[in-house]
């Protein structure tokens, strides 16, 4: 296959095969014996966008199904989902983007299935937290109801059609449409018992007082249930504060962090831990180096300001350290800073490793497990243990079950 | 251990822009020809050891600022070519495998030869 280069030189390579793509990461996981090791990602996802075919039928409005029918039952997003310009890829640089529908797959398993085993086989991951792609912007949408529409037809669709067939290897934390709280309710209430739903996501990017009284009943509902929220971040240049930004880079470092930042901050200076004490919160694909800034800032001001704060009974960095926070993408630069990071987070039991997969910025496990200033049951934690606490996931084979009780994690 | 002589293709098989990867027991090695010339280095990422010689070839981009400070734009040059890592995008310089983003960074280099009508890799 060809890229297209400067000057519209042509590049010749592979047709993606992710496998291969992603054969050194075998061979660096299996040097390190992680296949011994329960190894949980909580971030990946699929292009839930190439199967708009198969989602839009469950759509609950009839009018509303005809339209998305008509319009976004293409292989693409159509006109149903907020779009975003962006250069993910960068011009093809990261290949697999535009490689993707150049892979081939094997009838009868679902195709996200298998291109899913593939990279988790490459990296030695066990299970995997499974989102969407395009339906990370749906917190944009102008329609409300189409909001609620989308995100039921996606959920009904990733429940019904895609986890059952993974082998229980993928598990989700669903969509939830946050713009109507009374259908936000009803997803809890209708998704919440099956199997391979592990709690529900807020998508980050969007306005969204995270506090407002219309909302406790739908963290009421995932709390009284066991399960876990979480916040996905992402990233949006038609955003205000970024319409300044020239360069992709600017709002996707600034992005991610930004949304989470102001849904955490509203979170824990609305006192929602002392409200919330048994809800597990994740924060999502924000990277951790936003976390210390946070802690510090929201301290310092909280020990002047505290009258704005009446229900906090302890400072912001506690509630901070009682919630959970995916790795990727891991800012590894400074190692000083990311161990001071490791420390104010108690990463030992609140950070849980993420690849962020197919994404351009994924990690692989080795980042975590090649951290110098890490302690070994601290590794096992990250990469897995934390996870399988939360998620009660159980080990897939003798010594992950071994090193889980090692290390103080009850197996599944 | 004693330097080798790997046989890698005749020299005619190669065309300017051609890259091949070699496999010399455990050790990767991606061999680009570029002007005329021939380069080797590490087929390991120095990022998270992906494949870093089996992505794009590109022009290194460029900025034009004027002599009043403002920028005239991005371009590709038309000296420096870049070969990138398809895993992240880590960028190196295809004639002497430093790191675009960090040029202390450098992927390890070996020795290539032609000899007779034959393409050797010394590793």
């Amino acid at each position: 296959m060809e890229m297209i280069s400067d000057r519209d030189r042509r590049i010749s390579v592979d047709e993606l095969n992710t496998s291969r793509l992603l054969a050194h990461a075998r061979k660096e996981t299996s040097r390190r014996g992680l296949d011994d090791v329960l190894v949980i990602d909580v971030d990946a996802h699929h292009y839930e966008n190439e199967h708009m075919r198969e989602i839009l039928p469950f759509i609950e409005n009839d009018v509303q199904r005809q339209l998305a029918l008509q319009s976004g039952g293409r292989t693409d997003r159509g006109g149903l989902l907020p779009g975003a310009v962006g250069y993910q890829d960068m011009g093809g640089r990261v290949t697999r983007f535009a490689l993707r529908g150049s892979e081939k797959t094997d009838p009868g398993k679902h195709r996200d299935i298998q291109l899913g085993q593939r990279w988790m086989d490459a990296m030695s991951v066990d299970y995997s937290c499974l989102f969407p792609t395009g339906m990370l912007t749906v917190g944009l949408h102008p329609q409300p109801d189409v909001e609620v529409d989308l995100c039921w037809a996606y959920n009904r669709w990733i429940t019904e059609k895609v986890l059952p067939e993974s082998d229980g290897r993928f598990f989700s934390m669903l969509n939830l449409p946050m713009s109507e709280p009374d259908a936000a309710l009803r997803t809890v209430e209708t998704f919440g018992h099956r199997k391979g739903v592990t709690g529900f996501m807020i998508t980050a990017v969007r306005h969204l007082p995270v506090h407002h009284n219309s909302l406790m009943k739908v963290y009421r509902a995932i709390e009284e249930r066991g399960l876990a929220l979480a916040f996905h971040s992402g990233v949006n240049w038609g955003e205000n504060v970024f319409k300044g930004c020239n360069r992709f880079i600017s709002v996707h470092a600034l992005g991610f962090s930004f949304y989470n930042i102001i849904h955490c901050t509203n979170w824990v200076v609305n006192g929602m831990g002392e409200r919330l004490p048994k809800l597990p919160v994740i924060w999502i694909e924000s990277g951790l180096a936003w976390v210390p800034f946070l802690m510090q800032r929201l301290d310092h001001e909280y020990m002047m300001r505290s009258s704005e704060c009446p229900l906090l009974r302890k400072k912001p960095s506690d509630y901070m350290r009682d919630m959970y926070y995916s790795s990727q993408p891991m800012e590894v630069q400074d190692m000083n800073l990311l161990e001071s990071t490791f420390r104010a987070i108690n990463a030992e039991t609140q950070l849980l490793w993420s690849s962020d997969y197919p994404h351009w910025d994924f990690d692989l496990p080795t980042v975590v497990w090649d951290l110098p200033f890490l302690s070994e049951k601290a590794k096992h934690n990250i990469v897995g243990g934390n996870a399988a606490r939360l998620f009660k996931l159980p080990p897939r084979n003798e010594k992950q079950q071994a090193n889980l009780k090692r290390f103080g994690n009850p197996p599944g | 251990m004693a330097k080798r002589e790997h046989f890698v293709g005749k020299a005619d098989e190669f065309k300017d822009g051609d890259r091949r990867i070699v496999f010399v027991g455990d050790t990767e090695i991606g061999l680009f020809k570029n002007q005329g010339e021939f380069y080797a280095y590490s087929n390991t990422c120095l990022h998270q050891a992906g494949p870093a010689c089996e992505g794009m070839i590109i022009s290194k981009v460029e900025e034009k600022i004027l002599p009043d400070g403002t920028s005239a734009g991005l371009y590709f040059s038309d000296t420096v070519t870049h070969f990138v890592c398809p895993w992240h995008g880590y960028e190196y310089n295809l004639k002497t495998g430093v790191c675009a983003a960090d040029r202390r960074l450098r992927l390890r280099k070996y020795d290539v030869m032609q000899k007779d009508d034959g393409v050797y890799v010394i590793v």
